[in-house]
């Protein structure tokens, strides 16, 4: 029988506080859904969380959701339902495999947290700033509940973000107001915004300063162990809670920069990974990285949570900037420069570019990019088709034999 | 090189190439010449295939098993073999392996049973860039052996046909099955056997195409341009220029693996 093999994946301590507020969030949405102690508002990940805090919403993030099916592996079982009522298997997966859990009846929530099913919503609000399929996402769910769909429409490859662009995004954000109002029975509060606004942006701190971390050589964190970590910055800003977990969390990877302690044994090589994780393949990914002395240290993915212009002191203006200067809202020119950047600052060997068969928002590889900047830099690169959930668009040995290879030249 | 004193036997370096439809084992000498070699199917059990593909060479070349150094497993089987001292992906192996019979900067291209690869190499051999072909049939060998079953030819009865013409039917689809319905009405329209053995072969050298601007000097290896030269012809017709096609150049892998293992030595 095979010797089973040592995990190469350094835990991180604060994990199990981590899991420990992730518990508590979503125990608070489910008591909220079945007590009616709250109301209940489904948002996108980009979307605007803080508006909705401000009304005192339970806010749930049915993409936080779709990564849950994604890392459990349930979404290559669920997405066929969605498929067989009509939503394509080439769009975003994490879609088909959220509608296929709600037409299954089968949510990783029931078994991470005791919780029957996802909390009903009061209100759907979207953002376009990712994509058009959240859209239509959340259209499925209006159906199905009879409830509000509400929504910012963010215009799309955006170079310079212009005033007018931004001014357009708060005029829209503002028109949420009086439908938020009757759905929350409440009155908009400036202040309370304010506030909210506020407790975000020192969320935003907290998380840039943890993934600031990893430029240190060795880096003390993983992009594997930032997608989980990122937890609390997409579900919980806005809430003071998060801010906490961040410095609990850092204080820890300062500890492992001051005893040299790499987040990878030895760590050799260093790359950049650009794209979707391939949720159900993190610990295999990791492992495939670690034993091979090399950290992926940095990500697109990772910092799109981060957003620096909600320090504005016009809530609506911060939250407007905040949501269109995105990465992913942005012009393939700008996204270069960003990379190039990235490139510099955490002294990357090589980029990684995961090509998502149903996230063509989130491939930047498709125009070009990898070769312009491979050129540009003279760092190589390696494409591997993928795909967030649905493991069926996925070759292991493919994706290994292609990591392997961009070890092997840059060692 | 090898410490071995003068009455000792000589010692050789084994390269293992475990594709995934056939396994390749090349044994080299302390001079780099190759001393023996096998090809076999891989079938299910890649451990046992390795075993009888290195029996097979050792046999043929009249040599012990003692008598193999280092053994070095590349391809997608690489991890199945027991008796390898080192794995290495077969990008590196196919780079190494091509690069010693060009000795100059080149682009290869592996066409093998399940994918594609371009790699580029510099005139030092360095390995500058690589690719490998979208998950899916299209410009592999699995292509070819899906057509083959559809036209319900032999395998081997494909190089000939494909030769005999120079007419061939164009089959534009990506996906095999597309591509078969595609000649479903080619062979309703009546269109030869061979002008479709032909335009499936000219398929495979589009997707490669489609790959990559291949530049420089192409070196073509793999089992699917070792049993069927016509695709290098047509391949060299598509950019303008002769392909090189190393001799035996489905053991270009394994070559690759037992020169990295001869140099680790």
């Amino acid at each position: 029988m095979a010797e089973e093999r040592k995990s190469l994946i350094k835990k991180i301590g604060s994990t199990a506080a981590m899991n420990e507020l992730m518990a508590e969030y979503f125990k608070e949405l489910d008591q909220a859904a079945n007590t009616h102690s709250a109301k209940v508002a489904w948002c996108t990940s980009v979307g605007p969380a803080e508006l909705l805090r401000a009304f005192g919403f339970g806010v749930y993030f049915p993409e936080n959701h779709g990564a849950m099916l994604g890392t459990s592996r349930l979404a290559p079982d669920l997405i066929p339902a969605a498929n067989a009522v009509g939503y394509s298997p080439d769009i975003c997966s994490y879609c088909t495999s959220d509608v296929g859990s709600y037409l299954q009846k089968n949510t990783p929530l029931t078994k991470a947290f005791g919780i029957k099913t996802v909390p009903r919503p009061d209100v759907l609000v979207y953002n376009t700033n990712q994509c058009r399929d959240v859209q239509d996402w959340f259209s499925f769910y209006q159906r199905e509940f009879d409830v509000p769909l509400i929504g910012v429409e963010t215009p799309r490859s955006v170079g310079e973000v212009k005033s007018e662009q931004v001014q357009d995004i708060v005029v829209q954000l503002k028109g949420l107001i009086p439908a938020l109002e009757q759905v929350s029975s409440q009155k908009f509060d400036i202040d309370r915004l304010r506030e909210v606004v506020a407790s975000s942006y020192r969320c935003t701190l907290g998380w840039k300063k943890v993934l600031r971390a990893a430029e240190n050589v060795p880096s003390p964190i993983t992009f594997f162990d930032g997608t989980i970590h990122m937890g609390p910055a997409v579900v919980l800003r806005g809430d003071d809670r998060a801010i906490g977990y961040y410095e609990t969390l850092h204080a820890e990877l300062q500890q492992r920069i001051e005893q040299n302690n790499g987040a990878v044994d030895g760590e050799k090589l260093r790359f950049f990974w650009e794209g979707m994780p391939v949720w159900g393949k993190l610990r295999a990914h990791a492992e495939l990285f670690a034993e091979n002395r090399a950290c992926v240290v940095a990500s697109t993915y990772c910092n799109s949570w981060i957003f620096e212009p909600l320090a504005e002191p016009d809530p609506f203006l911060g939250m407007a900037r905040a949501y269109t200067e995105l990465f992913i809202v942005r012009s393939e020119a700008y996204k270069e420069r960003y990379l190039e950047g990235m490139a510099r600052d955490y002294r990357i060997d090589g980029f990684i570019y995961h090509d998502a068969k149903t996230c063509p928002n989130n491939s930047n590889n498709r125009y070009g990019l990898p070769g312009r900047l491979a050129q540009k830099l003279e760092l190589p690169y390696v494409v591997f088709n993928g795909d967030l959930n649905d493991l069926r668009l996925y070759s292991e040995e493919q994706a290994r034999t292609q990591f392997e290879a961009l070890i092997e030249q840059v060692s | 090189m090898s410490n071995a004193s003068s009455d000792s036997p000589p010692v050789f370096f084994c390269g293992v190439d475990v594709g995934a439809s056939a396994t390749k084992v090349v044994l080299l000498d302390g001079g780099g010449d190759i001393a023996g070699s096998d090809v076999r199917l891989s079938g299910v059990d890649y451990q046992e295939t390795a075993e009888q593909a290195l029996a097979e060479a050792l046999a043929g070349a009249g040599l012990a098993r003692e008598q193999v150094e280092r053994t070095v497993a590349t391809g997608y089987g690489r991890r199945n073999v027991g008796f390898a001292d080192e794995v290495s992906t077969e990008i590196q192996c196919h780079g190494v392996g091509c690069y010693h019979w060009a000795q100059r900067a080149i682009t290869v291209v592996d066409i093998g049973g399940q994918d594609n690869k371009v790699i580029r190499l510099a005139a030092d051999g360095k390995r500058l860039d690589f690719k490998m072909n979208r998950k899916c049939a299209a410009g592999t060998g699995a292509f070819i052996e899906e057509i083959a079953l559809r036209l319900a030819l032999p395998l081997e009865q494909m190089e000939e046909l494909a030769a005999s013409t120079q007419r061939a039917v164009k089959l534009s689809s990506f996906c095999t099955v597309f591509a078969k319905t595609e000649i479903l009405s080619h062979l309703r329209a009546g269109v030869p056997v061979a002008e479709i053995v032909r335009g499936a072969f000219l398929s495979v050298v589009q997707r490669v195409i489609e790959m990559d601007p291949l530049g420089g000097d192409v070196v073509l290896t793999g089992g699917v341009v070792a049993h069927n030269p016509t695709v290098g012809a047509l391949l060299g017709e598509r950019i303008g220029r002769p392909v090189i096609v190393p001799p035996q150049p489905q053991l270009t892998g394994a070559l690759g693996a037992a020169l990295i293992a001869r140099r680790a030595v």
